[in-house]
C-alpha cells in the first residue's frame, strides 16, 4: 500500500501523516529545551566512511550507488555517522544536536522489516562528566517515550571491553579479542583457540615455527622458498607476523579459570544494583573491572538523581553486544511490552571511539539516542 | 493451452552438456533454424518450450519467475538471488559443470594456512598500509557471508568480474575468491587455495522457480516430465 510507513499503515497522509508529524515535533521540540541545535546531514554519504567504521558487512545493509563523480555512495543507515561527521567538520567542541529523518536499511526476502523509516535523535558531545551525560539521555528519552516504552533494557560495553583488556595474556589476543567484542560467535571461537587444549600445530605451521624461532633470516628463506612475491602484503609483513606467532606459541594458553571468569562477567543480568554487586564480587580477580564497575555506579547514582529507580533497571553485560556495533559504553533500549513485532521504541548508547576513527584521531566522548516515531505510534495504538 | 518454460544456456559446452543430460533421461531436445538462431524444440513431453538464455541471465528469470525451469550453476543461483531456497526449488544437480569457489592467498604466505588467520592479517595489514584487506571477487554475497561466519573483519571486497586471479599481481586485491576446478590458473598466478578456504562446491542444477505461474496444466506437464526423468516432484 502506497500510504504505508514503517509500522503504519496510513502514515503518508492525512490523520495519519498530521499523528505523525505532532509526535516528531513534539520529540524536537523536547530535545530542542534540552538545548540541541537541529541539523539536517546529507542522505546520501560517501561509502568509504561507513565501510571504515562498520566493516564490509555494512554493504549487505545499506543501499550502495555509485556516483560518477564522488564514487560509491550510501543511503545513509543511520544519523550517527552524518551527525559525527557534521560535528567534527565544525571542530571538536563541545555540542548538542537533535535531528528527525529517514534512515534506510536493505533487509533480507522474507523480512517484515521496514526498509525506511524515521529516527528521531539526540546527540550529545561532551568531555564533561559522563556519567551525567549518559543519565541526562536515558532520562530524556524514558520521558519522551513514557510508560508505552516501560519495558527497559540496559548493558555497558565498557564491561567486557575492561576485562578484556585486564586479561593476563598476550597483547595480541587481548587485540583479537577487543576487534570482535562485538561478535559474540567470533568472540567465542577466539576464546576457544586461546584457550588449553587448542590442536597441536599442522606440519606447516611447526615449519614456520621453527623458522621463526631460529629468526627473521629464516623466515625470509622460507618466504623465498614459497614461490614468486606478489601483492601489497610483503616479506616484511609476513616476517613481522611470523615472529609474532612464535611469541603467541610461546605465551601459555589462557587458563580455564580465566576462561570460566569471563564467562562469568558475560552471564551477569538482573536489576541494576545486583548485576553491579555481582560485577563487585568478581573484581578482585580481574584487573580493569574495578574501574568499569565505579562507571556503572556513578551512573546509577546520576539516574537516582533524575528520579528514576536505578538500582531496579535490568542490566545485563551481554546487552548490545550483537545489534549496536560501535557503541563502546552505556547502552540502552527501550521497548513496548507485548510488542515483539516492533523494534525498540528508543535506543542508544555511548560511542566515544566513533569520533576519534572518524576524526582522524581528535575525538570528544559521544552520548545518543534515537527514537523511532513510527514505532512509538503503533505502540500508543494497541496492538496492531 | 499453457506451456512450460524451460530455461538452457544459449551456447557453449554446457548447452550441450544440458542437452545430453535429457537425452540420457528420454527428453530430446533439437535446435532448430539457422545455426545462430536462438531457438529449439523439446519432444518426448508436451506442452514445454525451450527458451535459451545467457547462462548468467538464467537466474534471474528463474528468481522473477519468467521461466518455469532453468539449467545453471548452483553458485549463480547462491549469489545472485536474495533468499534463493525461498525462490527456486533444486529439482537436481547435474554432474556436470562443477566449479569450486575457494579463497586463494598469494603462495608467498607462509603465516596464513588457514581463514582463521586471516583476521589477524587484515588487521595487522590495516594497521601498517592504512587499508583493509582487499579480496577480489565478483561473488560478493557469498565471499561477505562465508568470511562473517568465519569470523574475519577488515577486509573490504573489490568486485572483479574476470581475470580475477591477476588482481593481486596487478595491486588492486590481496587475496581473491573465485571460481577454480583445477587450481592452475591459481598456481600460475602465484596464489594457492586455503586449506578450508572452500566456500561452495558448485556444479550445474536444474531448478524450479516459485514465482513462475503454475497453473493446472503447467503443473501437469511438470508431473510428466518429472516422472519421465526418474525425479522427485518439487513442492512449489
Amino acid at each position: 500500500m502506497l500510504t504505508a510507513r514503517a509500522y503504519l499503515p496510513d502514515g503518508r497522509l492525512g490523520a495519519g501523516l498530521a499523528r505523525l508529524e505532532a509526535e516528531t515535533a513534539r520529540i524536537l521540540t523536547a530535545y530542542g529545551a534540552a538545548g540541541a541545535t537541529v541539523v539536517e546531514p546529507e542522505a546520501l554519504q560517501p561509502a568509504d566512511v561507513l565501510l571504515d567504521l562498520y566493516g564490509e558487512d555494512i554493504r549487505a545493509r545499506a543501499y550502495v550507488t555509485q556516483d560518477p563523480v564522488a564514487g560509491e555512495m550510501m543511503l545513509r543507515p543511520d544519523f550517527t555517522v552524518p551527525v559525527v561527521r557534521l560535528h567534527m567538520a565544525h571542530g571538536a567542541a563541545p555540542a548538542r544536536y537533535a535531528y528527525c529523518g529517514p534512515v534506510w536499511r536493505a533487509q533480507e526476502p522474507g523480512s517484515r522489516r521496514p526498509n525506511e523509516y524515521l529516527q528521531a535523535g539526540f546527540e550529545l558531545f561532551d568531555a564533561g562528566d559522563p556519567a551525567e551525560a549518559d543519565a541526562e539521555v536515558f532520562a530524556l528519552m524514558a520521558g519522551l517515550v513514557g510508560e508505552t516504552g516501560s519495558e527497559v533494557a540496559t548493558g555497558d560495553m565498557g564491561i567486557l571491553a575492561a576485562v578484556v583488556d585486564g586479561l593476563e595474556t598476550a597483547p595480541h589476543r587481548r587485540a583479537a579479542l577487543r576487534r570482535h567484542l562485538w561478535r559474540p560467535e567470533a568472540f567465542r571461537r577466539l576464546l576457544r583457540r586461546f584457550g588449553a587444549g587448542h590442536e597441536e600445530a599442522t606440519a606447516a605451521r611447526a615449519t614456520l615455527l621453527a623458522a621463526a624461532e631460529r629468526g627473521a633470516e629464516a623466515v625470509g628463506e622460507l618466504i623465498a622458498w614459497a614461490g614468486e612475491p606478489v601483492g601489497l602484503r610483503d616479506a616484511e609483513d609476513i616476517t613481522a607476523r611470523a615472529l609474532r606467532l612464535a611469541g603467541e606459541a610461546a605465551t601459555p594458553p589462557l587458563t580455564e579459570a580465566q576462561v570460566a571468569a569471563l564467562d562469568e562477567v558475560l552471564s551477569v543480568s538482573g536489576p541494576s544494583a545486583a548485576a553491579l554487586a555481582r560485577l563487585r564480587g568478581l573484581a578482585p580477580d580481574m584487573p580493569g573491572l574495578k574501574g568499569a564497575c565505579d562507571r556503572v555506579e556513578a551512573r546509577l547514582e546520576a539516574l537516582a538523581r533524575r528520579g528514576i529507580d536505578a538500582g531496579a533497571l535490568p542490566f545485563s553485560t551481554s546487552f548490545g553486544r550483537t545489534t549496536l556495533e560501535y557503541y563502546d559504553g552505556f547502552v540502552f533500549g527501550l521497548s513496548a511490552p507485548g510488542r515483539p513485532d516492533l523494534p525498540p521504541l528508543a535506543q542508544g548508547g555511548r560511542y566515544d571511539h566513533v569520533t576519534a576513527v572518524l576524526g582522524g584521531g581528535a575525538g570528544i566522548p559521544a552520548v545518543g539516542a534515537i527514537i523511532r516515531p513510527e514505532a512509538l505510534i503503533a505502540a500508543q495504538g494497541g496492538a496492531a | 493451452m499453457s506451456r512450460l518454460k524451460l530455461g538452457l544456456p544459449s551456447k557453449g559446452r554446457l548447452q550441450g552438456q544440458c542437452i545430453a543430460w535429457f537425452h540420457e533421461r528420454g527428453i530430446a531436445i533439437e535446435r532448430t533454424g539457422a545455426e545462430r538462431e536462438y531457438a529449439g524444440t523439446v519432444s518426448g513431453v508436451d506442452g514445454v518450450d525451450l527458451v535459451l538464455l545467457s547462462a548468467s541471465e538464467i537466474p534471474r528469470e528463474l528468481a522473477a519467475g519468467r521461466i518455469h525451469l532453468g539449467i545453471t550453476g548452483q553458485d549463480l543461483v547462491h549469489e545472485t538471488i536474495p533468499g534463493w531456497e525461498g525462490r527456486v526449488s533444486q529439482l537436481a544437480a547435474l554432474g556436470f559443470g562443477r566449479a569450486d569457489l575457494v579463497i586463494a592467498v598469494p603462495s608467498v604466505w607462509v603465516d596464513v594456512e588457514s581463514v582463521e588467520d586471516l583476521d589477524a592479517v587484515a588487521a595487522d595489514f590495516r594497521a601498517r598500509h592504512g587499508l583493509r584487506l582487499r579480496v577480489a571477487t565478483k561473488y560478493h554475497r557469498l565471499v561477505r557471508d562465508f568470511l562473517r561466519r568465519r569470523g574475519v573483519a577488515d577486509y573490504r571486497i573489490v568486485d572483479s568480474q574476470g581475470a580475477t586471479e591477476g588482481t593481486v599481481k596487478n595491486l588492486t586485491a590481496e587475496l581473491i575468491a573465485d571460481i577454480t576446478s583445477t587450481g592452475e590458473t591459481l598456481r600460475a598466478n602465484h596464489l594457492r587455495v586455503l586449506e578450508d578456504g572452500l566456500i561452495l562446491a558448485s556444479e550445474a542444477a536444474l531448478f524450479a522457480a516459485r514465482a513462475a505461474s503454475w497453473g493446472a496444466e503447467e503443473r501437469a506437464t511438470l508431473a510428466t516430465l518429472c516422472s519421465r526423468m526418474g525425479l522427485d516432484e518439487p513442492a512449489l
